[in-house]
């Protein structure tokens, strides 16, 4: 039994952030691929994450979705264990239920969209509002044309994505994410899979969100111009740590450690 | 005799042997559909008990001729005290027969659709029941269509051993009619010409019709 008794069953106070990881381990086999990760998240932030691959940016939002299991530690959403859940004044691994409760907090997009082939635009998001939100059909499809219209596809609404290029499949895939009304939202590599001429359509629609929304977002990317636009915050990632955090414009201009600038420079050089 | 006049002499029984026919096949396909289902489902179980209980029922029924699992469910289970009609016997059979290949496609159908939709129903909060119904079974059944139109055809064929322990099927009623009349060539030639009908005409005709229906609900059309 792993000693759970440096972990609060709940956080409280002014400052709560909206997510917060504490010492959160996750291991394949003998693979290490986040080490005591610690990070915090305030309401209505926006924090990128970048890095070289296979440091573990994507397993983060995995873990936050609750699509992979961590190995130790605690992740609290808006102040509650989402990974755990409290028993007898302590905190155990949260089972399906617990899960199901919590996960409704936190949206997420894919870099390869993954909607439903087999349902419109439309469908593919009035399917959760319907199925696992209770609502009816008509104040799903109203939440959902709504949606729609914010990413600029309520014109191809009826549409399955097989007729829709990557950008507009992303853009439906946001608002699906969108009409669960999560609080957090998470990006991971949502422009990765498209081609360039494309990438504006969908960062446009993200750029709107962080300007126009009070949602807190953690967004994967390997767009640095981008991500310095937009985010509070960036985090480089190396090796399943956080190497270096801070400001757009103190990280991309005045990066400390050795490893930030040799990822920085050779970006760069990539471009 | 050539056979257009034994068809004419003897179409009234022909066609009720077909009807049957027919009726064996349906119901026999609403049954492999069903047990299909349940088997593919079952193997995919993370319980082990569940997993075996389906590789059990799958091995037992392929490994094993229909012929033999026809006859021990009509003439074998009555000494266990369960009496089942010919008619029920006969389509039991068969479907369950059919469901124990059905089983594998369904099974493969599913592991056919990608993880990355498994994620999505589960980032939109869908419980595990909601995303195989709503989105996995639905990508799993356009896949394994094609399949299951060979399947189908199997069934069909299937169906003509029920005539075996007398359900008056297509086959029975032409080895009736052989049997009184001698008149081989044109009895057995009027049911392999109905069979081919059948399976060419309606099987697979309605096999197509379903794939390029879902085709459309996919939207690929
Ligand atoms: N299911 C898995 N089984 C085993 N190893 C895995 C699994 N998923 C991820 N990994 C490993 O974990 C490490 C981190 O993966 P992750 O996907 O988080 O990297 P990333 O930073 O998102 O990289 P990229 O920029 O290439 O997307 C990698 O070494 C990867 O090979
Ligand atoms: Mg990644």
């Amino acid at each position: 039994m792993l000693d759970m008794s440096g972990f609060p069953l709940e956080l409280s106070g002014e400052n709560t952030p909206m997510v917060s990881f504490r010492k959160v381990r996750k291991s394949y086999g003998t693979l290490t691929v986040l080490d005591d990760l610690d990070l915090d998240i305030n309401a209505g932030e926006m924090v990128s994450i970048i890095g070289p691959s296979g440091s573990g940016k994507t397993t983060v939002l995995r873990m936050l979705m609750t699509l992979e299991q961590i190995n130790s530690g605690v992740i609290y959403v808006d102040g509650k264990p989402l990974t755990h859940m409290p028993k007898g004044g302590q905190l155990v691994p949260a089972n399906e239920r617990h899960l199901h409760s919590r996960r409704s907090d936190i949206g997420m997009c894919f870099q390869h969209f993954n909607l439903f082939p087999h349902m419109t635009a439309l469908e593919n998001c009035m399917e959760g509002p319907v199925q696992v939100l209770g609502l009816s059909k008509a104040e799903a499809r109203d939440r959902s044309e709504e949606l729609l219209e914010l990413v600029g596809m309520i014109a191809k609404k009826d549409q399955h994505p097989s007729r829709l290029s990557g950008g507009q499949q992303q853009r439906v895939a946001i608002a699906r994410a969108l009409a669960m009304r999560p609080k957090v939202m998470l990006f991971d590599e949502v422009t990765s899979a498209l081609d360039p001429e494309v990438i504006g359509e969908v960062t446009n629609v993200i750029r709107g969100l962080v300007s126009e929304h009070n949602l807190t977002m953690l967004m994967v990317t390997h767009q640095m111009g981008f991500a310095r636009d937009i985010s509070d915050r960036i985090c480089f990632f190396y090796g399943g740590k956080i190497e270096e955090q801070g400001h757009p414009s103190e990280l991309f201009g005045n990066p400390q450690r050795e490893r930030t600038q040799q990822f920085l420079s050779a970006v760069r050089e990539a471009v | 005799m050539n056979i257009f006049d034994f068809v004419a002499q003897y179409w009234p029984r022909l066609l009720a042997g077909t009807g049957m026919t027919v009726a064996q096949f349906f119901l026999a396909t609403l049954l492999g559909v069903t047990v299909a289902l349940v088997m593919g489902l079952m193997k995919l179980s993370p319980n082990r008990l569940v997993r075996a209980t389906a590789v059990t029922y799958i091995e037992i029924f392929r490994g094993t001729s229909l012929l033999v699992q026809l006859y021990w469910i009509f003439f074998v289970l009555p000494l266990f005290g369960v009496s089942i009609d010919k008619f029920t016997a006969g389509y039991v059979a068969v479907g369950m027969n059919i469901g124990a290949y059905g089983a594998e496609l369904v099974r493969g159908g599913i592991l056919s659709v990608p993880k990355g939709q498994w994620e999505a129903a589960l980032a939109i909060n869908m419980s595990p029941a909601q995303r195989m119904r709503r989105v996995i079974l639905p990508q799993a059944l356009v896949n394994m269509l094609p399949p299951w139109g060979n399947l189908m055809i199997e069934l069909l064929k299937g169906t003509a051993l029920v005539s075996l322990i007398s359900v008056a099927d297509l086959m029975f009623e032409t080895k009736q009619i052989n049997g009184s009349t001698f008149l081989s060539a044109q009895a057995f030639g009027a049911a392999l010409v109905t069979y081919y009908i059948l399976a060419r005409f309606m099987v697979t005709p309605f096999m197509r019709w379903l794939e390029a229906y879902m085709a459309r609900k996919m939207g690929r059309a």
